[in-house]
């Protein structure tokens, strides 16, 4: 009996607390910027495409969303034909993200993507390529690979060690 | 001639004094009843540090409004597999039940819609009957899920009907009558929740079960059975007990009002009415302050409530209230 009123007691001291809600289309909520939001396709320094079309994403994606098209230019530099984000199937969990091994895909601070018309929902290359290199500045995956894309000289890369000459190593 | 046409006139005026008086009880408990949606939906939010509805109309006024079209123009589903009549039937024997019963409740010292000399017993065989309502609701909806949640509420009623009347019999005893009036009129020299406080207590007790509100809302558990009785309700239907649901706070505030807290009596530089309705309002608002605070009892331990404590208690009331009135005479 006391604890029931002491309960009732508790929730009434309530009206002096403050309220908790953000009016949302008013007061905008801070994201982080690690937020995990709408997923964007973004360029390299260069301003050339990072994404090298390997399926990873597509693979690990849990819903199955992603759909893409991989094929090469005139130089063999791979690059997705289509690359397809079905956004009312995306659950935004960033798997795509961490299975990204050129940080082409990101997610980023961005949900404010209602429509009407559920076809809309679907994101095609060109909505989702940004011009900008999103979260990650500086980097270029070719620095970093074996393949020789005209980025970089060979052993020239980050972290890469000189070529060695074999007949140095002669006894 | 002349003669025929004063009586004329004379019971016309008495006619739209009447119809006055009824036009306004009915729209007095209808927009508090509707209001109530709103005004539980803020109070609410307030106790859980929300904001609750404020889009519609200033404040959110506009909310219940808003509501109303909605379920008007909801596509009224009855289930191919209900007892059609029945079904149709249920949910206006709850309004109708209830809105007979303020037709006792005396708004002021002149305005009610009739005074009758066993006001208490007419609202006590009203309540009985609002049973029926969610019974046959549930019945009708051939449902699982509704007729355990009116197998419930006619158990929970029934039970709570008991010792309902029995913690009004000492505001009786006291006042020599059942009519709400001669009740209000006797409270001039005290109100009745100090001599009478158990039976105050047992009676909003059994009032909140009997409206089947929230710490008691056994019949329509949403955690365990969806919505209840009402399940396969929509539309206006669904409405109906909806709004009946708020209709039965309102009643059963505006009887503790008018029992233990002395109705319409009050300071005179307001109105009498005032304090009539701003005694009931007090009393929704610690209705729903026992919805914001308290959980849901399981079903079993609201029955032992009823048999084990409660109906004790209010045998042991009356008891005392006739011993000491019989002493005191």
């Amino acid at each position: 009996m006391i604890s029931i009123l002491r309960s009732m007691w508790l929730t009434f001291l309530h009206v002096f607390h403050k309220t908790e809600t953000v009016e949302y289309p008013e007061v905008k909520p801070y994201l982080a910027p690690r937020y995990r939001g709408r997923i964007v396709l973004t360029r390299d320094a260069e301003k050339n495409e990072r994404c090298v079309a390997c399926y990873l994403c597509a693979a690990v994606c849990p819903v199955d969303c992603i759909s893409l098209q991989a094929t090469e230019n005139e130089e063999g530099r791979r690059y997705p034909e289509f690359f397809r984000i079905n956004f009312s199937r995306c659950i935004f969990c960033g798997f795509c993200e961490e299975a990204c091994p050129t940080y082409a895909i990101q997610l980023i601070p961005d949900f404010e993507m209602a429509e009407y018309d559920r076809q809309n929902m679907v994101y095609e290359k060109e909505h989702l390529l940004i011009s900008g290199e999103g979260k990650y500045h500086g980097y270029n995956f070719y620095k970093n690979a074996g393949v020789d894309m005209g980025v970089k000289g060979k052993g020239e890369g980050e972290n890469e060690e000189k070529p060695l000459d074999v007949k140095e190593l002669l006894p | 001639m002349f003669h025929v046409l004063e009586n004329f006139i004379n019971y016309n005026l008495l006619f739209m004094k009447y119809a006055f008086i009824i036009a306004g009880v009915l729209f007095i408990a209808l927009t508090i009843a509707a209001g109530l949606i709103w005004i539980e939906r803020r109070l609410l939010s307030v106790w859980q540090d929300r904001l609750g509805p404020n889009r519609v109309g200033p404040f959110g006024l506009l909310q219940v409004v808003a509501d109303t079209i909605k379920l008007f123009f909801k596509e009224d589903w009855i289930p191919p597999f209900s007892d059609r009549p029945v079904f149709v039937l249920a949910p206006g024997i709850l309004m109708i039940t209830i809105l007979l019963t303020f037709a006792v409740v005396p708004f002021g010292p002149d305005f009610y819609v009739f005074d009758s000399n066993i006001g208490i017993l007419f609202f006590l065989g009203n309540s009985s009957l609002g049973v029926y309502s969610i019974v046959l609701g549930g019945w009708a909806s051939n449902n699982k899920y509704s007729l355990i949640g009116a197998m419930r509420a006619s158990a929970q009623m029934l039970t709570y009907e008991v010792f309902m009347g029995l913690s009004l019999m000492g505001v009786v005893m006291m006042a020599d009558s059942f009519s709400f009036c001669k009740i209000v009129e006797e409270q001039k020299g005290g109100w009745f929740f100090i001599p009478q406080f158990v039976g105050f207590i047992v009676f909003f007790i059994a009032g909140i079960a009997e409206t089947h509100r929230l710490p008691f809302d056994i019949p329509e558990a949403e955690g365990e059975l969806i919505a209840g009785y009402h399940s396969e309700y929509s539309g206006m239907k669904f409405g109906m007990f909806f709004v009946g649901e708020y209709l039965g706070i309102t009643l059963i505030s505006a009887l503790i009002a008018t029992l233990f807290f002395g109705g319409w009596l009050g300071p005179s530089f307001l109105p009498p009415v005032f304090w009539f309705l701003f005694k009931t309002f007090f009393f929704i608002c610690v209705f729903i302050l026992l919805r914001a605070s308290l959980p849901r009892p399981r079903y079993d331990q609201l029955m032992e409530l009823g048999w084990k404590i409660l109906l004790p208690l209010s045998l042991l009331n009356l008891l005392i209230t006739g011993a000491i009135l019989i002493f005191l005479k």
